[in-house]
């Protein structure tokens, strides 16, 4: 590889008296003290979240208003902290969608715990938990920072699902090719 | 009622002026220290702190909204924490002294300003009579004589702390005053060899400096800042190292020193020690605003008296005392906050020296070159005023 040599100038006159940098300093600081502001009044604005923002994890809903989980567990196996604790139920065979067959009967994440890595987010087989916009996250008890079941769909909400991949599936068994 | 005033003892019109400066220093001071962290967060693309709102201010439309974004409300809300919270004193330092210190800085500082002018109104003949608590012939001597007994206070502060980083900051201030005292005075002593022209009473007072800056013609008219403009850049520099400004302040270097002198000092005594530092800053800026950027007149080649002749073809009471004082003290107070916004500007601009570049700067470089500016201006006045 070359070896530049770089010729070290000697100081100028001007430049040993210093004065000129500090103006140039003041010029630069003026400057910034016109220029719009960097910063967000934090709580009044908001800043703009990025998409995919891992945010607080949160169950969602289906278009048609079915809880998209079906405890099968996977985001519990494999969350690093250990912050799910999903109790498995079944749904009732009278229900609209009974052909799910099972939903959470109790779905808690610890937010404590919680390091928002997103691989629960990644492992669902069924899109029913996503990590979404919500950066903060705070309470006075310990309790309080627990998400329960209801919780979580309040905070998830609906998003819009592009399979319906249960609903398709009762069609195909009404016509009578289930897979 | 100025019939009323001028008929009370001469004792009480004193006290009342007084109390009248006091009433400005204060709260220039309190607001001072505001616009110090305003310009620090305007410098640095932050809106700065601008929450704080009495209620009942709040309600009036535009002004409530302004004030609060100006962060005014911030100056009560410091001020009042620093008067209840616990004034502290810890065991281990020297009691009387480390109360008297605090009380000591404030002496100092306020009473520089007792002889600097601040205004001026025109006399029945036309002339300019300056304002001043105490217009003294020996205006400069005294501020530089009581100006540098603020150094004491430091001294004491740190020594009755009875710790080391108080004890090192009040061993560099001293160190760092008296190195500066020096260029400063120099510094100053072409102006006044100038304005002491032969066949006038000699005189040390700065009304004379102001007047001088407000003569006809191209050279009569020019501020000394212009005429002088090695010694205007001396005494500044001086000035930021007498009031311990970045970048001379090593003294209160929170990275090596904690907090210097006052470390230990907390409420009311530690605000005492802020007030007494910005009326320093506000006293020097005002003797710098008088010796070298024209005092009271508005601009340079445009004395006071001429603006106050314009002025009177479109107000019929331009001419009256009072007139002429306030819009003397406005031009005045306008041209002293520029320069304290001057040094908050330089604060974020420059970083701190070192405590050796601040001692070479001192000695090996404004020294030789204030004692050279005094030579050349003491040769040119000599042939100017033959």
């Amino acid at each position: 590889m070359a070896v530049l040599t770089l010729e070290r100038k000697p100081l100028t006159f001007a430049e040993r008296t210093y004065l000129p940098q500090i103006f140039g300093g003041l010029k630069t600081t003026f400057a910034h003290l016109v220029r719009k502001k960097q910063t967000l009044e934090y709580p009044e604005h908001r800043p703009a979240i990025p998409p995919g923002y891992r945010g607080v994890p949160t169950l969602v809903m289906d278009p048609n208003g079915r809880e998209k989980c079906v405890s099968c567990q996977l985001c519990e196996f494999v969350c690093p902290p250990k912050a799910i604790r999903i109790t498995p139920g079944e749904i009732s065979p009278d229900a609209p969608n009974s052909h799910v067959e099972k939903a959470p009967q109790a779905f808690e994440i610890d937010m404590l715990r919680c390091i928002y890595c997103g691989l629960c987010q990644e492992v669902c087989p069924e899109e029913a938990i996503f990590l979404q916009n919500q950066f903060s996250m705070s309470g006075y008890t310990r309790a309080e920072m627990v998400h329960d079941k209801a919780r979580l769909y309040e905070l998830g909400g609906t998003l819009p699902d592009k399979h319906l991949k249960w609903d398709h599936k009762k069609a195909a068994a009404a016509h009578g090719n289930a897979h | 009622m100025f019939d009323f005033f001028f008929n009370l003892p001469v004792i009480v019109q004193g006290l009342i002026k007084g109390l009248a400066v006091i009433c400005v220093i204060f709260p220039i001071a309190g607001v001072c220290s505001m616009a110090e962290r305003k310009v620090a967060a305007w410098i640095q693309d932050r809106p700065g702190p601008n929450r704080a709102i009495v209620p009942w201010i709040a309600w009036i439309p535009f002004v409530g909204t302004f004030l609060q974004r100006l962060g005014l409300f911030h100056v009560m809300a410091d001020g009042g924490k620093m008067l209840f919270k616990e004034d502290s004193l810890p065991g281990h330092v020297n009691k009387f002294y480390f109360i008297a210190a605090p009380i000591l800085a404030m002496i100092p500082a306020l009473t520089t300003v007792t002889v600097v002018p601040f205004g001026a109104y025109l006399s029945a003949t036309g002339e300019v009579m300056p304002l001043a608590l105490a217009p003294l012939d020996v205006g400069m001597l005294a501020v530089f004589a009581v100006a540098s007994l603020g150094v004491y206070s430091l001294i004491l502060a740190g020594w009755a702390s009875n710790s080391k980083y108080p004890f090192l900051g009040s061993v560099r201030a001293s160190a760092q005053l008296i190195s500066y005292e020096l260029s400063m005075t120099l510094s100053v002593i072409p102006v006044f060899l100038w304005i002491n022209a032969p066949g006038r009473e000699a005189t040390l007072g700065f009304a004379r400096a102001v007047e001088f800056q407000s003569q006809p013609g191209l050279w009569g008219g020019a501020w000394f800042g212009f005429l002088m403009p090695v010694s205007a850049f001396i005494f500044l520099v001086a000035l930021f190292a007498e009031t311990n400004r970045t970048p001379f302040d090593t003294i209160e270097s929170e990275a090596d020193l904690v907090g210097s002198f006052h470390t230990e000092y907390g409420a009311f005594k530690w605000g005492l020690f802020f007030v007494a530092e910005y009326s320093h800053m506000i006293v020097g800026s005002a003797v710098f605003v008088l010796l070298f950027f024209g005092g009271w007149n508005p601009l340079p080649w445009v004395p006071l008296a001429t603006l106050v002749n314009w002025l009177g073809h479109f107000l019929p009471c331009a001419h009256a005392p009072l007139f002429v004082g306030v819009l003397s003290i406005a031009i005045f107070l306008l041209k002293t906050l520029f320069m304290i916004f001057f040094f908050m500007w330089v604060r974020w601009t420059v970083p701190r020296f070192r405590y050796d570049q601040v001692m070479k700067l001192g000695w090996q470089k404004l020294l030789p070159l204030s004692i050279a500016n005094l030579l050349f201006y003491a040769v040119a006045i000599a042939f100017i005023q033959k």
